[in-house]
């Protein structure tokens, strides 16, 4: 164990005192207070929508609190813009990194801190700056490798490198370990314990609760725009903590009964997919799924599940063959399109709900018909029927617990979770035969989690047959009733859930062995 | 922010600050400012005569303004609205020429046909190039601009043109093609014999409408706003980009061809090298200004008509403040109330702001 130097008290390293920021009618931060003592992990942990992200937002210069004061190291520190933030020494890693692909690592390390208009002195500096911490904090990494040519791991690890390049004593990551297998991300715990016991203070952002008992030394727990509490980790337990972000009890675990497996609703043939740069994604692949059963592909992200989410969806070329109930579906042509795809009893939910399962600009209403617009449900003629979509929205939004339940509001203003509610309503009550669900709960809250992952076995009981993509190997193993890993557009192999591990799952997805299909 | 700061106080603001500015200009060149703004005001509203132009350019600013916002829903920029109204006026010529016409009311329909279809068909190629090619039509449109220009200067030089006129111009209509002015319809208001304002005038407002009908309560104004907010959405929900980028433009292009109705048909009564005078590039001024909504596109083609026919009579009144002047002010308006947008923006949410925190601190 680490000396946490509560003995000595010295100054926090961060100290927030009464932080508010609203974004119009939305409070996102309240009253928030946080001390974040010197050398410790501090743990964020929070329902998407909580304002954990506005909070380090703020700290790190993006925005600016409407009220409240920011102090480091003691000191009361203004910190108007991520220039401010960098001299007060605060690193940020970000979720999606902020790299340069086509510059090698130590352009990338250098970009934006170079001295002088000649590029030479900054990165021969840099390069035995970066051999000094590498060996300190022992982050190997080759400073001439080109950043598209690295692992995400790496990639991450240059974040790291980048902040630590600019001198940060203070690290901020948000949810750093979303697109890293298991085994990536334990190495990253140990780079951040190695950091910890080194002087740097680090704040983890995360709604995993398993990273906050394995890494941190102290969590706060942030509900609806206020923090509301802030345990030392070794006193509390995952359900406490869940507890804390819901507000009430939560199951962590999915009941489900066996399956009652049925006829063969999708087959996949031999199917290739490559995008627009003339890479192939998905390297032929083929796999059923029956009636009532849970088809789980696994993956870390950008692996070929996105582009076989689309390609099944409708909206993607693809060569090989697809059947529905036995009957072909068009791969391209008009009639390959979202619309007749779900004509033919194939419903979608969609991994990226703010890019493609919902117009955010749209209020909720106008969003509950958002693909399903041209049924006679929502129109007469060529005119939407804006009294049916209004009360099937209220209908909706009461039922599925949607919340605010406020129909005319715009997809935007509700938190992750609420808009990941209005794309399974309208989805999931269709005539249909397949589910397609890519990432059901990323960015959504517990709670939501737990309603979501009711509602897909429910379906899954009625006999409908389901494909799961998610990148989330808990969700995965709770949900499935077989798994698929894929890996570089290829299946590794099929694993039943109770016969596999996360150990085993993680090595495939990084493409380690080859699995018995 | 309260929606009606959004909507009215902040294109308000912009529009002072653009008239403080524009005075400040004023001054500079020696002129009284206050008086100056009072004639422009004046000439523009102050007289039956001065409405019935600045309601004739409004008409005109309201068809091309409406063309651009119908473009704007679908995230596409028609800049092409000067030759799409070019080529409508075309359109509505030949109609009007084509027949000996027994009465208006049996001309305007089939005029109102012949513009928007012109207009839309020369829309139609850099929709095609966009939506089939990826060709962005903020290129192509312009560059169409020019190729109707020259295209209609050769039709009047060696096509049109009647024999033994000077000028490159077609025949004056005949006379059952003529739509009636604002004297002719509301002879006790007093707009002299020669106002050019027109029953197109009403036209325009039932384009308003139709817009608006079209945006927000058809199927077709639903997959154009959900492409417009997000592509990749739109092709998840089994909308067709292609067709979406066509509808949208031609659309735009048939608005903006209508635009003749009221230059061409209404006014000039002839088709010259030139009807549309600026027009089409003004309509993009109003749909920012009318941030793409039908009644905000009324307002600021509205707001324009005044600065046209305002400036007109300044310049007429005060020889010290030239043409090249009223462009400077009207620039001024496009320049706060479109680029500068945000400037006022930032502020006035600030100030929101603090009223909120003031009331919920109580």
């Amino acid at each position: 164990m680490h000396d946490d130097g509560q003995a000595s008290q010295p100054a926090p390293a961060i100290e927030l005192k009464g932080i508010y920021k609203s974004f119009g009618s939305v409070k996102a931060n309240k009253d928030i207070s946080l001390e974040v003592a010197p050398g410790t992990i501090h743990g964020i942990i929070g329902e998407n929508g909580a304002g954990k992200s506005t909070l380090m937002s703020i700290l790190y210069g993006f925005y600016a609190a409407d009220a409240g004061e920011i102090f480091i190291n003691g000191k009361p520190t203004i910190i108007s813009d991520t220039q401010a933030a960098i001299a007060a020494g605060i690193g940020m890693v970000f979720q999606h990194f902020k790299l340069v692909e086509n510059f090698t690592v130590l352009e990338n390390i250098i970009l934006g801190a170079e001295e002088g208009a000649l590029l030479k002195p900054s990165l021969a500096k840099a390069r035995s700056l970066l051999a000094q911490l590498a060996e300190e904090y022992d982050m190997e990494v080759d400073p001439d490798a080109l950043i598209e040519d690295l692992s995400v791991g790496f990639q991450q690890r240059v974040e790291i490198l980048k902040a630590l390049y600019r001198e940060a004593e203070i690290l901020i990551l948000d949810e750093p370990t979303g697109v890293l297998t298991p085994a990536e991300a334990d190495h990253l715990f140990r780079i951040l314990k190695g950091l910890r016991d080194r002087g740097k203070t680090i704040i983890l952002i995360t709604h995993k609760l398993r990273e906050i008992m394995e890494v941190t030394d102290t969590v706060s727990v942030m509900r609806r725009g206020e923090m509301t509490a802030t345990v030392s980790t070794s006193e509390t337990s995952p359900t406490a903590l869940a507890e804390m972000m819901v507000g009430r009890k939560v199951l962590l675990r999915v009941d489900k009964a066996a399956p009652t497996i049925g006829e063969k609703v999708l087959e996949v043939e031999d199917l290739r997919v490559v995008d627009g740069r003339g890479v192939e994604r998905v390297k032929g692949i083929s796999f059923d799924i029956r009636a009532g059963e849970v088809l789980g592909i696994a993956g870390v992200a950008g692996n070929g599940q996105s582009e076989l989410l689309e390609v099944l969806g409708g909206y993607a070329l693809a060569r090989g063959a697809i059947r529905l109930m036995g009957k072909p579906l068009p791969l391209s042509g008009p009639k390959a399109g979202g619309r007749a795809r779900r004509a033919s009893g194939v419903a979608h939910v969609p991994e990226d709900r703010q890019r493609a399962g919902l117009i955010m600009e749209f209020h909720a209403w106008e969003n509950i018909a958002f693909g399903y617009h041209d049924t006679p449900e929502f129109t007469y003629g060529m005119m939407m029927d804006h009294i049916a979509m209004r009360g099937d929205a209220a209908d909706k939004m009461q039922r599925f617990d949607v919340r605010p339940q406020l129909p005319h509001l715009r997809a935007k203003n509700f938190s992750g979770g609420n808009q990941q509610k209005i794309v399974v309503s309208r989805e999931i009550e269709r005539d249909l035969r397949l589910l397609l669900v890519g990432q059901p709960t990323r960015g959504v809250d517990i709670g939501a989690i737990e309603f979501i992952h009711q509602q897909i076995i429910a379906l899954r009981d009625e006999g409908k047959a389901i494909l799961l993509v998610s990148v989330e190997l808990d969700e995965i193993l709770a949900l499935s009733d077989r798994i698929l890993v894929m890996f570089d557009g290829q299946i590794m192999g099929e694993r039943r859930p109770h016969e596999t591990s996360e150990q085993e799952l993680g090595l495939m997805m990084a493409g380690m062995i080859e699995g018995a299909a | 922010m309260p929606k009606w700061a959004d909507i009215l106080l902040i294109p308000i603001l912009n529009l002072c600050l653009a008239l403080i500015v524009s005075g400040l200009v004023v001054a500079y060149i020696g002129e009284p400012p206050i008086e100056a703004m009072g004639i422009l005001i004046k000439g523009a509203i102050g007289s039956a005569y001065g409405w019935g132009y600045t309601l004739y350019y409004a008409t005109n600013f309201i068809f091309t303004g409406l063309a651009v916002a119908v473009a704007f829903h679908a995230r596409l920029f028609n800049i092409g609205g000067e030759g799409q109204a070019l080529i409508g006026a075309l359109g509505v010529a030949l109609v009007c020429l084509a027949v000996p016409w027994p009465h208006w009311a049996l001309a305007l329909p089939v005029a109102i046909l012949g513009g928007a279809l012109f207009g839309a068909a020369w829309a139609a190629i850099p929709a095609y190039l966009q939506a089939s090619r990826g060709s962005h039509i903020v290129i192509t449109t312009i560059m169409f601009n020019f190729i109707a220009s020259a295209l209609i200067v050769y039709l009047l030089a060696d096509v049109l043109k009647q024999p033994g006129n000077m000028s490159p111009e077609t025949a004056r209509f005949p006379e059952g093609a003529r739509l009636p002015n604002a004297h002719d319809l509301l002879p006790w208001v007093g707009f002299p014999r020669s106002t050019p304002l027109n029953v197109s005038f009403l036209v325009a407002i039932l384009a308003c409408v139709a817009v608006w009908v079209l945006i927000w309560r058809t199927r077709l104004g639903y997959e154009i706003r959900a492409f417009g907010h997000q592509d990749r959405a739109a092709l998840y929900a089994g909308i067709s980009p292609q067709k979406i980028i066509m509808v949208t433009l031609l659309i735009s292009g048939a608005l903006a061809g209508l635009m003749a109705l009221n230059a061409v048909m209404g006014e000039a009564e002839r088709l010259q090298t030139d009807p549309i005078q600026g027009a089409g590039f003004v309509g993009i001024a109003v749909a920012l200004m009318g941030r793409s909504h039908p009644f905000g596109v009324f307002l600021a083609a509205l707001l324009f008509g005044i600065l046209y026919q305002g400036g007109a009579e300044l310049e007429f009144e005060r020889p010290a403040i030239t043409r090249e002047m009223i462009v400077v002010i009207q620039a001024l308006v496009i320049l706060f109330t479109g680029a500068l947008d945000n400037m006022a923006r930032w502020p006035v949410e600030r100030l929101f702001k603090v009223i909120q925190y003031k009331s919920s601190a109580e």
